[in-house]
């Protein structure tokens, strides 16, 4: 059956988040032949619509409010439920993201709807749509449908491929206005701490750090080499516990759970708690002095030695091969 | 203060995940409270030798619950329930956000904590639909709470990023990494949790007919991850291994 079916696009610092062009190709799967609108929230967002609708989109919604400048629950669920009661959506899919994560839990509960959370792939089977999500962190999965209301999921970033952008592609945008009022929080300051602007969560290559950098200093090397690569950096609960670094770099199951193109992990012995966080990066690279740790048994490719002799020869290896390109 | 937390009795995460017949098998497996959940006990016990009041641990579950509620009384909280969840036969967040709905409407509620996810389920929606089902704020993946008369100032994990932010309460909280380190139940405490008031609930003390809470979503099927082909260890000068490995990134991987 072909369904309507929403997509919330993210902005992050003025530009559409990956992951909300790979929603869009969840939802043309979930819509099933029928039609995919992307909704943008904001205050000035109309310039984005275009991208979105290149990306797949077959419509857009616009709603521009001084309200959802920034994000907060409260904005987002009252000019998102305003949009689902006007348009009526047969399905709605949001990144498994910080926004995706907070919002719609409330939306399902404001509908009375059910939620898949974190799917990682979807198919259609006959009248079913089937979500596959990550359970146990990742130590096993499982497939789910919705039983009654809208078709309603939030998908890990990094796992659904985004359509190709297509410059010819048009669509109509419709601009709808919505009632903010009553808000409940204020959003004193947002301070950075990420580096290089790469959330682990979407980034395509991960150099992690363990116990093995010995020092919040010895997190420099993976730094450099996450740079030459255009990764993130993060970290095992060891060196988190051991004050090398903040908690919001942790991977692990309970950390944040990873799925990026390359993960290379330096110094982590590769407990289990941290290998359900990362297990399910599609090539894993470890370096370790210890040729007996467990990280071993999971990479892809692992070079036994000290990280500060590996990683910046890897460094210097890639920078080389760049120029030579 | 009337701080409640919402508590699960999870898999411990050192267990190996076995299936049998297309389902987790749980048999003889160990169990623990939701690692996430200890955040939230902690930080409630703080907040109450702080500021007074009570602490009481909620879970929905079945029987074998009793055991975590326990180890959350020994740990420092006051009270704990029980809503027995045995009758649901499907069941999902819905239900569970229901169940905690109806109990708590009748409470009066400073502030609910509740973990960021659950280490087994992992969806992280129980908190949030809770809160909007009892129409008050909510803020998840907290690290910092401050909380002076009737507001908090809270500070959140917004992928790797910090936001910090003003509520009034009644507020739901849910607790992320970093937040506090969670202490350990002690003998004495371990003593005194046996001494203190465990209520046992069904959904009839708290008005609720099994059909009300029925799961919105349903689990077609469980299976394990496909397994990994042993990887390849690299041999040799180290600056030949260096170059070996990112020609396989290139030209084996394709990654690069």
């Amino acid at each position: 059956m072909e369904k309507k079916v929403l997509v919330l696009a993210e902005i992050r610092e003025g530009e559409i988040r990956n992951v909300s062009f790979e929603a869009i190709a969840a939802a043309k799967k979930v819509a099933n032949g029928g039609e995919v609108v992307g909704l943008l929230l904001g205050e000035r967002v109309s310039h984005l619509t275009k991208e979105l609708i290149q990306h797949g989109a077959d419509r857009v919604i616009t709603v521009e409010d001084r309200n959802l400048n920034v994000y907060t629950t409260d904005a987002y669920l009252q000019a998102i439920i305003q949009v689902i009661d006007y348009e009526k959506p047969e399905g709605f899919i949001l990144g498994h993201t910080a926004i995706g994560k907070d919002v719609s839990p409330r939306i399902a509960a404001k509908l009375k709807t059910g939620l898949i959370s974190d799917a990682v792939s979807v198919e259609v089977v006959g009248e079913e749509v089937l979500f596959t999500r990550p359970i146990y962190s990742g130590k096993a999965f499982e497939k789910k449908i919705v039983q009654e209301g809208i078709v309603f999921a939030t998908i890990r970033p990094n796992n659904i491929q985004p359509l190709d952008k297509e410059p010819s592609r048009t669509g109509h945008v419709t601009s709808i206005a919505v009632d903010i009022k009553d808000l409940r929080t204020i959003v004193k300051d947002i301070v950075r701490k990420t580096t290089s602007g790469i959330d682990l969560s979407e980034a395509k290559v991960i150099v992690s750090g363990g116990r093995g950098v010995k020092n919040a200093e010895g997190f420099k090397p993976l730094q450099e080499l996450a740079n030459v690569l255009g990764g993130a950096v993060g970290a095992s609960r060891g060196a988190c516990d051991a004050d090398y670094c903040d908690y919001s770099m942790q991977i692990g199951q309970t950390g944040k759970v990873v799925t990026p193109d390359l993960y290379i992990a330096c110094g982590i012995s590769g407990a289990i708690q941290h290998v359900a966080g990362m297990s399910n990066s599609k090539v894993i690279i470890a370096i370790n002095k210890d040729p007996e740790a467990p990280i071993f048994s999971i990479a892809d490719y692992g070079i036994v030695g000290d990280l500060f002799e590996v990683v910046p020869m890897l460094t210097e290896e890639i920078k080389n091969l760049k120029v030579t390109n | 203060m009337n701080i409640f937390v919402i508590l699960k009795r999870t898999f411990d995460t050192e267990e190996k995940i076995t299936i049998s017949n297309g389902k987790v098998n749980e048999d003889g497996a160990e169990f623990i409270i939701n690692p996430y959940d200890e955040y939230a006990v902690e930080e409630a016990i703080t907040l109450r030798d702080a500021h007074g009041g009570e602490v009481t641990v909620i879970t929905v579950g079945e029987e074998e619950s009793e055991k975590e509620l326990r180890t959350a009384l020994a740990i420092g909280a006051d009270k704990a329930v029980l809503i027995n969840n045995e009758d649901v036969e499907d069941f999902d967040q819905f239900s569970t956000s229901s169940i905690l709905a109806a109990y708590l409407k009748e409470k009066e509620v400073d502030i609910i904590l509740a973990g960021n996810v659950a280490v087994d389920n992992g969806s992280g929606q129980v908190g949030p639909r809770l809160a909007e089902e009892l129409g008050i704020p909510a803020l998840t993946t907290i690290t910092k709470l401050t909380v002076d008369g009737g507001k908090a100032t809270v500070e959140r994990d917004i992928e790797g990023d910090v936001e910090v932010v003003e509520v009034s309460l009644p507020l739901l909280v849910t607790c992320q990494q970093g937040l506090n380190e969670p202490r350990y139940p002690s003998l004495p405490g371990i003593m005194k949790a046996k001494k203190k008031p465990l209520e046992k609930l069904d959904l009839d003390d708290i008005d609720l007919d099994e059909d009300d809470v029925e799961a919105k979503t349903k689990t077609v099927e469980q299976f394990l991850p496909p397994e990994k082909e042993a990887g390849k260890i690299l041999e040799g000068e180290m600056e030949k291994q260096v170059q070996e490995l990112v020609s396989l990134l290139r030209n084996e991987a394709k990654v690069m």
